[in-house]
């Protein structure tokens, strides 16, 4: 067992190295710029990468002409929700997203309204799912776009896709979904879920940075974006730009394989994510954050009440997780995500986020709750906050002095 | 963020962790900070009849560097007089634990939870608190 453990796979995965062996022949002897028509060296690279585009399209249900690659999830956020706004304008100017969204989609839908747009922001409910109602009654005859995501990166809930996907289209609306978290984790189908835009990045599913794909339906309906990248007109004219060969062939392979994996693995990594959430919820004033039966199969939450997140990061320092509260002067504030859960500031400072991945083995998630409880128990004895829970204080019933 | 070796060493054996009865004419406590801010400090001093810190605890809720910070000022406190005690400044916490620009604020709590547990002691004995700066955060 190597120390320290990763346990945080949804910020990023270590590249499965039967994806690097793919890669590596692309950096040397196939270096060839798929773009290149009239050599050998060209055709070998575009060889890679319609084999690539082939691997992407079937992980989703989807066809070759459909996936466009980019650099990243980030890239084809701001692709899907700028480009539409600028192919639809006429139509209606109106975007429908959620509070909880990635910041990449979040803020292509504030470019949006610097550009005249109109963005409702949907709350959601106390699991972190969105209301259906709620977003049926946002929408109104200029509504062009709907983008939920697939999978949340902090808690893992999965949204109501497919209901999601009939409501936008009953109102005439394209729908949109970051799907970074879910694709290779969980089956992701285009046509059966009524996606008509869809992003995802490499480096979350065990292949390599720098890469991803937007899929853009070309049937029922033909969906046009437009292009924020301008250059020679590359992937059908929406993103210009020299094609990422390796990268492209990495994010292939790890489609291929995270298709062929991900039955057994969804099972194996849930199992274990139980097995950490039963362990950790077992000491007091613990509480799983968001939906639990809606969710990924390899992301836990957890908010152990009373304890500060950093502060308890730093007494497990031999596991790699992440925290929902950044004390630092720059950003007082937690998490966005856990608070439009409703939860409060402290719960929210108090969360942790354990990421389990393809490599994670069950002894290091034995070592993690050992740890886990270890340090929660220590950082306990030394926060005020237990002990005047513990003598049956009202901590509501305190001024504190904000700072 | 990378924290110093005296952060991980205050952080990994925090010194006078605990609690005083704070019922006590010569306990001083102050409590300050808040949760929704992610830092909450509870410092108690024990004086003695000449004036002089005899016993100082701390608990608190918040980041390694607010860990560090108030055990460190509990260190500081024992054997000091309660004047010498209000002339510990943050910015020697800073120095001492070697806090990067984003932590200042772990400090500037311990020096506020320092006032705090004085000016506590001295309304329980009858004494005027002193008025303090408003605090710089």
């Amino acid at each position: 067992m190597n120390i320290p453990i990763y346990l945080d796979n949804n910020a990023t995965t270590p590249m499965d190295p039967r994806v690097l062996e793919a890669m590596l022949p692309y950096f040397n002897e196939k270096f060839g710029n798929a773009a290149s028509r009239n050599h050998p060296f060209g055709w070998v690279a575009e060889e890679g990468v319609d084999y690539a585009r082939e691997q992407v399209a079937k992980l989703i249900n989807a066809t070759e002409k459909e996936i466009i690659f980019t650099s990243g999830a980030t890239e084809s956020d701001n692709l899907a929700i700028k480009g539409v706004f600028e192919m639809y304008k006429e139509k209606g100017n109106h975007i429908i997203t959620a509070v909880t969204e990635h910041k990449a989609v979040l803020d292509a839908c504030k470019h949006v309204e610097k550009l005249g747009g109109k963005v409702t922001y949907l709350p959601v409910k106390e699991d972190g799912l969105v209301d259906l109602a709620e977003l049926e009654a946002a929408m109104t005859s200029e509504t062009i776009l709907v983008s939920i995501m697939y999978g949340n990166n902090e808690i893992g809930v999965i949204q109501p896709i497919k209901e999601i996907a009939a409501i936008a289209h009953k109102f005439g609306a394209l729908f949109m979904t970051d799907a970074t978290q879910a694709v290779g984790k969980i089956p992701v189908d285009v046509i059966a879920d009524g996606i008509d835009l869809l992003a995802l990045s490499a480096h979350k599913m065990y292949g390599p940075k720098g890469v991803g794909a937007l899929y853009v339906r070309r049937k029922g309906p033909r969906v046009k974006v437009t292009a924020q990248m301008d250059g020679g007109g590359h992937e059908r004219g929406m993103r210009s730009g020299t094609l990422n060969v390796p990268g492209i062939v990495g994010l292939g392979k790890a489609c291929e394989l995270a298709g062929l994996e991900m039955e057994s693995e969804a099972k194996r990594l849930s199992a274990l994510r139980d097995k950490l959430e039963r362990s950790l919820t077992v000491l007091e004033e613990s509480y799983v954050n968001g939906n639990v039966e809606h969710r990924l199969p390899h992301v836990a939450n957890i908010s152990f009440k009373y304890v500060e997140g950093e502060g308890l990061m730093m007494a497990m320092k031999d596991l790699a997780v992440s925290s929902g509260s950044a004390c630092t002067s720059a950003s007082l504030e937690p998490s966005y995500v856990l608070k439009s859960l409703g939860l409060s500031d402290d719960l929210a400072h108090s969360s942790i986020r354990f990421g389990l991945g393809r490599f994670t083995t069950e002894e290091e998630v034995d070592y993690a709750i050992e740890v886990t409880k270890k340090s929660v128990t220590h950082l306990r004895e030394l926060s005020p906050l237990w002990e005047m829970f513990k003598e049956g204080i009202d901590l509501d019933s305190i001024e504190w002095a904000e700072h | 963020m990378a924290y110093s070796d005296k952060v991980i060493d205050h952080y990994t054996n925090p010194r006078n962790v605990g609690t005083l009865d704070k019922s006590s004419h010569k306990v001083g406590t102050g409590l300050v900070g808040a949760p929704e801010c992610g830092d909450v400090m509870r410092l108690q001093i024990q004086v003695d009849d000449n004036n002089i810190i005899t016993d100082a605890k701390f608990k608190t809720f918040g980041c390694g560097s607010a860990i560090a910070s108030s055990s460190l000022a509990t260190e500081w406190l024992k054997g000091k007089s309660v004047d010498d005690a209000m002339k510990i400044d943050n910015m020697d916490i800073v120095e001492e634990l070697a806090l990067p620009p984003v932590k200042i604020h772990c400090s500037v709590l311990a020096e506020d939870a320092i006032k705090a547990a004085i000016n506590d002691f001295r309304v329980k004995n009858g004494m005027e608190p002193i008025v303090l700066e408003k605090s710089h955060h």
